[in-house]
């Protein structure tokens, strides 16, 4: 018989607001095997935490049950007091009486009654409850960073740095992200390629890192710690050892009329092409879609003016597997597509732009040398029209874009707009805005700037329609403080997209097991106490895959991540979930309906000796679980015709007592 | 005499990783769902054997709900396909044997999710509420 504590929370008026909780604590006594049973205002403070260690030295408690917030909260918090006092941690189960009744019911009645019930649906359980001890596995040094942008790169130095070997994949051909098209960055206007460009070089130089370009991930297995991953290497019909990145290959291409996309399709690259100067690792790759020695088999020109020989027609995607101790998610976003956005013409007129096209423009390594032109015929303009929030805190248009905040185009806008007033003073330069969001260090001080010192015309309204006539773009739209309707003719509209998660975030966060949310974010363990770890062990989030993020921001997020990855790697050895799979022998009859069902691989099945009632042995096959390897989801505990595989943690009996408790 | 007002009891399966996180997040935004609903925390929504479905229904549950993370996003990769398979071929037999298909339900709710949740609890407790009490399959020797 287990001799049971019961500890009710306050949680200060949140749980006592609505719950009584010395009735619970009252009501808790006389379940079976309860010898204690008290309440404190937070069971989580050290004071609250040395009553249950007091109790369980005092009452010689075998298993506790603390009626308080979620599990997933305070759970390890409780586990760790029990063990302190010499209890075995899993002798420790929550009743959650916080986020599932205090804050959802509003009538103490009831409250207290579904906390009774959830209490002694707890003490239900306690009672069938075993000491279990987790089991321990190696851990691979070596980490894998997914996403080659300003995040990627932060989080892969800075676990460099600690002595660990890191690997970047990135699917474009080149390191760098999105932050390697910008070309100032607010708000002290450094030069993005100056700040960027030489951390780029550092991970190139860096011993301990390996840079995986134009790769991708395809398939992850294992857990933390022992993560087996496959990584595809699409070829670039270019030996990339070989390549010195001279670029004499890209100028004799005689196929030039390629889009580029570095400058999101506003000039054109040859099919072999070095995506922008400062590319890491700089070396040439065929773009098979255009290559006429590819797709006909006529040409190979680059091939005879690559004086090292690095041309390789013959190249096959390649797949690379390696193990890894943890994986950090560094995927990025893009701009939302303009295509259902036609009330701004994107689609109609070449003036109209999305913010970072203004940047590609902006860049002296742009299409345009930096001159601001307008595109569509190279002439300066002399009136530009910023429109902010496009598919941004989209509530009533979720169909077109976003509900969410972009969080970083009021400040990207005020840059371009200041900027642009600064270069070109005959310019005149309205942003049209729902509300200017500036919080952020010199943040606000940098907008007030933009408007006060370079005289940018900011305009509360949206503006509702951009009709190109002649060669002008006329723009109407609405001043909310002036309440009236305006026409300008602009020559050049800059349009703030939202931004959204790349793509490949989705797929990637199946072949994780890591969770997203609605908007294919990803989600955080915790969104204020674990932002940087995913749910899933071993998987960590930097950058704007986790929500949007400035690169301040997403720099101190990338080294947060990388201190949570070097902890890891920094364990020999790490305790494993004790709460595995086991499989009765008496039982089990060696049908194979668990392994069929594991997803983990982690039963197998041995041939193993019994004896009979009348004195002979006997050789039966039987399942043996891997604790090793086993997740503890308890798919083989449903599928075991016999009942012989059970789920420590969660045993069918604990299942059941908690239902029977809870049917009373 | 007061006649006591009839409150359904409903036991919920949650899986660890969305569905109670997302019961979890209905919480902390005070989205409210009757106290009928109660909730048991399972690794998986795979882990929930039918034999304690059918075990709630026999000591007098009114209605059963699982709910697991969206198929694709199982936390084990797969456990939710076998929920749903398995679920699917459970709830027909009770629907043969007399516990009406609206008694049942398999719901898929991510850890982000809440409002979902607490919808989905509320669209249940209701409907369950309007089919009144379950005596199909319960014990009565289980009655004190």
């Amino acid at each position: 018989m287990q001799r049971i504590g019961v500890f009710v929370c306050w949680c200060g008026s949140n749980i006592a607001g609505t719950v009584d909780v010395q009735a619970v604590s009252e009501a808790l006594k006389n379940e079976p095997g309860v010898v204690f049973s008290t309440n404190y205002q937070y069971m989580c403070s050290q004071a609250g935490q040395n009553i249950i260690k007091d109790a369980i030295a005092e009452h010689k408690l075998t298993g506790i049950v603390v009626c308080s917030c979620s599990p997933r909260m305070h759970e390890a918090t409780f586990r760790k007091t029990a063990a302190a006092a010499g209890l075995n941690p899993y002798m420790v189960e929550i009743a959650n009486i916080r986020e599932q009744c205090s804050w959802v019911h509003k009538d103490m009645l009831t409250g207290t009654e579904k906390a009774i019930i959830l209490g002694k649906a707890a003490v239900a359980k306690v009672n069938l409850n075993t000491p279990l001890t987790a089991g321990e596995s190696p851990v691979t040094k070596r980490a894998l960073v997914i996403g080659g942008g300003i995040a990627g790169i932060q989080t892969a130095l800075d676990i460099a740095d600690a002595g660990f070997p890191v690997d970047i994949v990135e699917k474009k051909p080149t390191i760098g992200g999105k932050m390697a098209q910008l070309d100032k960055t607010f708000p002290t206007l450094d030069c993005a390629a100056c700040i960027l460009t030489p951390k780029m070089v550092d991970v190139a130089q860096n011993e301990n890192i390996r840079i995986f370009s134009y790769s991708e991930v395809t398939e992850v297995k294992g857990f933390v710690g022992n993560f087996d991953v496959t990584i595809k290497k699409h070829a670039r019909f270019v030996k990339e050892d070989i390549c010195t990145g001279c670029g004499a290959c890209t100028e004799k291409c005689p196929m030039k009329k390629v889009p580029n996309e570095f400058n999101l399709g506003m000039d054109n690259r040859s099919a072999i092409y070095i995506p922008f100067a400062q590319a890491v690792p700089k070396v040439a790759t065929i773009d098979p879609n255009y290559c006429n020695m590819l797709k006909k088999g006529k040409c190979g020109l680059c091939a005879k003016v690559c004086a090292a020989g690095a041309i390789d027609y013959t190249q096959k995607d390649e797949y690379i597997s390696e193990k890894y101790g943890a994986i950090v998610v560094a995927t990025g976003f893009n701009p939302i597509s303009m295509d259902k956005f036609d009330e701004f013409a994107y689609n109609q007129s070449k003036d109209v732009i999305t913010s970072l096209e203004f940047e590609r423009l902006t860049n002296a390594a742009g299409p345009t040398a930096g001159k601001l032109v307008r595109p569509s015929d190279g002439k300066h303009p002399h009136t530009i029209v910023f429109v902010q929030c496009v598919g941004s805190r989209c509530s009533a248009c979720a169909e077109k874009g976003k509900e969410y905040c972009s969080k970083i185009c009021c400040m990207y806008t005020a840059k371009h707009a200041m900027l642009t007033r600064d270069k070109y003073p005959d310019t005149e330069v309205y942003v049209f805005y729902i509300d200017v969001r500036t919080p952020g260090k010199n943040f606000d001080e940098f907008y007030r700037r933009a408007v006060e010192e370079f005289g940018v015309n900011y305009i509360k309204g949206m503006v509702g329609k951009v009709t190109p006539e002649g060669d002008k773009l006329k723009v109407q739209a609405s001043d909310l403080i002036a309440n009236k309707q305006l026409h300008i003719d602009a020559d050049l509209v800059v349009l703030a997209a939202a931004i959204e998660p790349d793509k490949s975030a989705r797929p990637l966060a199946t072949m994780l097991t890591a969770s997203m949310d609605t908007n294919d974010f990803f989600t955080e363990a915790h969104p204020k106490l674990r932002p940087v770890e995913s749910p899933t062990a071993g998987v960590f989030l930097s950058g704007a895959c986790q929500g949007p993020k400035d690169i301040p921001e997403t720099v101190s997020q990338a080294g947060a991540a990388a201190s949570k990855v070097i902890g890891l790697l920094a364990k020999d050895k790490l305790t494993g979930n004790p709460c595995v799979a086991h499989s009765n022998e008496l039982m089990c009859n060696g049908c194979s309906s668990c392994e069929r069902v594991c997803p983990y691989g982690a039963i197998s099945y041995e041939d193993k000796e019994f004896r009979m009632p009348d004195r002979t042995t006997k050789i039966r096959r039987v399942a043996v679980v891997n604790p090793a390897v086993c997740q503890g989801c308890g798919a083989c505990t449903v599928a075991c015709p016999s009942g012989a595989m059970d789920l420590k943690g969660f045993a069918s009996a604990q299942i059941i007592a908690e239902v029977d408790a809870i049917c009373k | 005499m007061q006649v006591k007002e009839y409150k359904p009891l409903i036991v919920a399966f949650c899986c660890n990783w969305c569905s109670y996180a997302g019961a979890d997040l209905a919480g902390n935004n005070r989205l409210a769902y009757p106290a009928d609903v109660k909730i048991i925390r399972v690794p998986c929504s795979c882990r929930v054997n039918p034999m304690f479905v059918l075990r709630a229904f026999q000591r007098g549950a009114d209605g059963v709900i699982i709910c697991g993370c969206h198929p694709g996003d199982c936390h084990y990769t797969s456990g939710n396909y076998y929920t749903r398979r398995r679920m699917a071929a459970l709830f027909s037999m009770l629907d043969y044997l007399g516990i009406e298909k609206e008694r049942t339900r398999v719901e898929w709710v991510s850890a982000a999710e809440g409002a979902k949740f607490a919808a989905t609890m509320n669209d249940f407790a209701e409907k369950v509420a309007a089919l009144g009490e379950n005596k199909r399959l319960e014990d009565l020797r289980c009655k004190k």
